[in-house]
């Protein structure tokens, strides 16, 4: 049977479970005998989590070992012995042969192909076969051992429950688990790269050159990883150009929209200005590629600047449309939350609603604002698409907003795309650079939150 | 007095002005994007077909209808060369470089004729076929000026038209832009999200009930709940890298198969499930906790009977925002190899797919500049689809919030 098939019997005996189970508690709380310590319903649960669980992990182990121990009797096979060597036509055949055996497709380019497959086929037949006797073994046995137990003394609600909390205790130890997977092996692969890349080379030198030699006697690019010039586009672009944008425009919105503005403007408004956050990516990318860095371009050749048609500012302009929404909702948030005592003394001692707002909502709200920034920066150095698209990649260390700079994240983009082997200092610098946009993220949302919550604590 | 009080009202005015203004520009850029999309785009939709009069009967098919209704017109016609009859018709009508007006794959359309009606076969037929993509740039666009002249010539001769190109929506990718399809990738865009969905929702929601409802005060409840705050902000590329370093370098799943896509997206969504989840919970009054304790209930089926259905509209809010966000995701998705050329669609989780926002990113990588039109036209059946989403999410919200 195949997987899925295994996957739906087990199911099925689990539901077969459950009804008998429930039936036959319901049996035993009939009218006149001892009061059962459970629900029917209980005692089916129970029955058909036995059922259900041991088999279906046993699935989940075994369908990526099916694979494995058939790709061993093949390669084991006499016949395995005239494959080529080199790895990629060898994959090639591999690859034909499984869809041979699998009927997936009917004429095959390799003769050895042809020889494989119904060696492939056996053996994935014996594999599947043994596969869906003992998962629907252990299906049985779970689902009988239980159906042994219950009772009307039996307390399987007890159990059902306990197993429910640890079903929750295991859902939110996968949070953990992500961040550790996300931590290991940024690091583990880091570490690597700084065994060939001494840190202090990639952290403070000024070139940066990725292309290492295919050859060994090939001159020319030796690699250079010097991510001074990453590190500054990505400020530039992010927390220069884009705040350049996104702060004037966010905090002047948030101020008319909880200010100046009638209850109707707003609550059409406030949506409005949401959805530049909801637009993908991707679009932004393609709208800066496509209008705005052609106009920035034409723009910088009227001023008699040479422009780069991949400019900084194309990006960075983009980007700060998008980063619009996260500042004004922050800033938005604070002004509200400035007490409301506050306001009408101000305007009491005869300010007008500006200087209200400037010289005493403002400064109250300040660190939520600071915060709303803070955060607003952390997501415009880890964007990708819109710098992808619209930005170089030319490491320049430049000031020239009409000038090509490129980003970390264009540079992981570019390093892990394509063709790749795993342990070239190419592939691994940009788990290097992914290490290094983790923990500058994670410390401008750590400082971020800090102070937004110390500010909360003033006025509550 | 009175002048400085002027100035002081001219100086609040200005200030309004100003927030006006900063409003208005940002909705304005909102127009601007969606204007340029849509104009550029609605011509995706539309196609340029130009007139061609093939007669069959000359054409050294031999095959006579009843065999093609016998058997079908694909394994009829399956050794016959109808590229060739096509381009013979075409060098008939319109000249020498006639064959060049039409697309590649022009001849698939001569198919479904035949298939559709197998008596043409034995007369000339009229057909419509789709032009090639210079033709078809010249018919929407500016182009360079043989291909205007040469378009001239037709619409002059009443020999071509544009249509709805029904094909965008349901062939996949292919090298010749006039032959594109979003289909293929929005397959792949399900397949990944119904991976995601199936993984994020249910570990999403028991994690957030874990926290809200029963998780002691301790260090570990502290660390997890650190962890998913922290994931949540953590940028998007970083999942890609988790993902090609876990799932393919140490799990060795199939590279740009969905499965792989919807992991890693599902990994980056089930923080926003957990949040969303337990404001949703946390907004349930404690008097429902307490008066189904009073009657007897336990712990567990406090919340599964009571407080897990009055949180359900928020949490499905909540998780309808986070599965927009990841279905326009594209960044991670880049590092787990979706971004090959896949010229049919997927048939199931494992097979090599690409999905909407990849596409978008490939074909505006074309150099053709009949990208750029398919290009914008995937980027709005994209913003339809996150905006029928978001609806849905208000929807749900209106009508099911309650305020307790």
């Amino acid at each position: 049977m195949t997987p899925l098939a295994i996957l739906i019997t087990i199911l099925g005996l689990a539901l077969l479970g459950w009804l008998s189970a429930r039936a036959r508690a319901t049996a035993f709380a009939a009218p006149g005998g001892p009061r059962p310590h459970s629900l029917p319903g209980y005692h089916g649960w129970y029955v058909a989590i036995w059922a259900a669980v041991p088999a279906l992990l046993f699935l989940l182990l075994w369908v990526p070992l099916t694979d494995r121990l058939v790709m061993d009797a093949v390669l084991g096979s006499p016949a395995a012995a005239s494959l080529p060597p080199f790895e990629m036509q060898r994959n090639a055949i591999l690859q034909e042969t499984r869809e041979l055996a699998q009927g997936l497709r009917q004429s095959s380019f390799y003769a050895e192909a042809r020889e494989l497959a119904p060696i492939y086929g056996s053996a994935l037949a014996r594999y599947r076969l043994i596969g869906t006797i003992a998962a629907l073994f252990l299906a049985f046995a779970g689902g009988a051992f239980a159906y042994s137990r219950i009772g009307p003394a039996f307390r399987a609600r007890t159990r059902v429950e306990r197993l429910v909390m640890a079903a929750l205790l295991l859902a939110s130890l996968i949070a953990i688990l992500t961040t550790l997977g996300i931590v290991l092996s940024l690091l583990f692969e880091s570490l690597r790269f700084f065994s060939m890349v001494s840190p202090v080379e990639f952290l403070f030198g000024t070139t940066w050159s990725p292309q290492t030699a295919m050859r060994a006697d090939q001159a020319g690019s030796s690699g250079a990883f010097g991510a001074i010039p990453l590190f500054w586009g990505t400020i530039f672009i992010g927390a220069i150009i884009a705040m350049v944008v996104a702060i004037p425009l966010g905090l002047m919105s948030a101020i008319y929209l909880t200010q100046y503005a009638r209850p109707v403007v707003r609550r059409w408004m406030k949506p409005l200005l949401e959805m530049l956050a909801g637009i993908p990516t991707v679009v932004y990318g393609y709208f800066a590629a496509l209008t705005v860095a052609p106009a920035i371009r034409d723009f910088g050749q009227t001023l008699g600047i040479p422009a780069s048609s991949e400019s900084a500012l194309a990006a960075g302009l983009v980007m700060g449309i998008m980063i619009i929404p996260f500042v004004s909702s922050m800033a938005d948030d604070s002004l509200t939350a400035v007490p409301q005592s506050m306001r009408d003394g101000s305007l009491a001692m005869g300010a007008t609603t500006s200087e209200t707002i400037s010289k005493v909502l403002v400064p109250a709200a300040l660190p939520g604002i600071v915060g709303g920034v803070l955060l607003a920066v952390s997501r415009a150095i880890g964007e990708t698409m819109i710098v992808v698209m619209a930005a170089g990649l030319s490491a320049n260390l430049t000031a020239n907003p009409f000038a090509s700079v490129t980003t970390v994240t264009t540079q992981i983009v570019q390093l892990l795309t394509g063709d790749q082997e795993f342990d070239s200092p190419k592939t691994l610098a940009a788990f290097a650079l992914g290490l290094v946009l983790f923990i500058v993220t994670l410390l401008l949302n750590i400082v971020a939150l800090r102070v937004v919550k110390k500010y909360r604590e003033a006025y509550e | 007095m009175t002048g400085r009080i002027r100035r002081r009202y001219a100086a609040e005015r200005r200030f309004r002005w100003i927030g006006l203004g900063a409003i208005l520009l940002s909705a304005g850029f909102l127009a601007l994007l969606l204007f340029t999309m849509v104009s550029n785009g609605a011509r995706g939709f539309t196609r340029t077909e130009v007139q061609l009069d093939i007669d069959f009967a000359k054409a050294a098919l031999f095959l006579d209808p009843a065999t093609v209704r016998a058997s079908g017109a694909k394994a009829a016609l399956a050794g016959s060369d109808l590229q060739g009859v096509v381009a013979k018709a075409a060098e008939a009508r319109y000249g020498a470089q006639g064959a060049r007006l039409f697309a590649d794959t022009a001849w698939l359309e001569v198919l479904d004729a035949i298939e559709s009606d197998p008596s043409v076969l034995t007369r000339t037929a009229t057909l419509w076929l789709p032009a090639s993509t210079g033709v078809d740039i010249a018919a929407k666009s500016d182009s360079d000026a043989e291909a205007e002249r040469t378009y001239e010539g037709l619409r002059s001769g009443n020999a071509v038209r544009t249509r709805f190109n029904s094909g965008f929506l349901t062939s996949a990718d292919a090298t010749d832009p006039a032959a594109v399809g979003v289909w293929g990738a929005f397959k792949g865009s399900l397949l990944t999200m119904l991976v995601t969905i199936a993984i994020a929702f249910p570990i999403g929601v028991l994690s957030a009930i874990y926290l809200e409802e029963y998780a002691p005060r301790n260090r570990w409840t502290d660390l997890i709940e650190v962890s998913i705050n922290n994931l949540a902000a953590v940028p998007s590329i970083i999942f890609g890298l988790l993902g090609l370093a876990v799932f393919l370098n140490v799990m060795h799943m199939p590279r740009s198969a969905p499965i792989v896509g919807g992991l890693t997206l599902a990994l980056m969504t089930m923080p926003v499930i957990v949040i969303a989840g337990r404001n949703a919970i946390k907004s349930v009054p404690p008097s429902i906790r307490d008066a189904a304790l009073g009657v007897g209930a336990s712990r567990i089926q406090v919340v599964w009977h009571h407080v897990l259905p009055l949180a359900l509209p928020g949490i499905l809010t909540g998780t309808i925002i986070g599965m927009a966000r990841a279905l326009g995701e594209t960044a991670p998705l880049l590092m787990i190899g979706m971004r090959a050329f896949i010229a049919t669609p997927p048939g199931g989780i494992a097979d090599p797919a690409t999905v909407l926002p990849v596409q978008i990113f490939l074909w505006s990588d074309e150099v053709s500049r009949g990208f750029v039109e398919k290009t914008s036209a995937a980027i709005i059946v994209l913003l339809v689809f996150l905006l029928a989403m978001n609806g849905v999410a208000i929807y749900l919200r209106n009508k099911f919030e309650r305020r307790w």
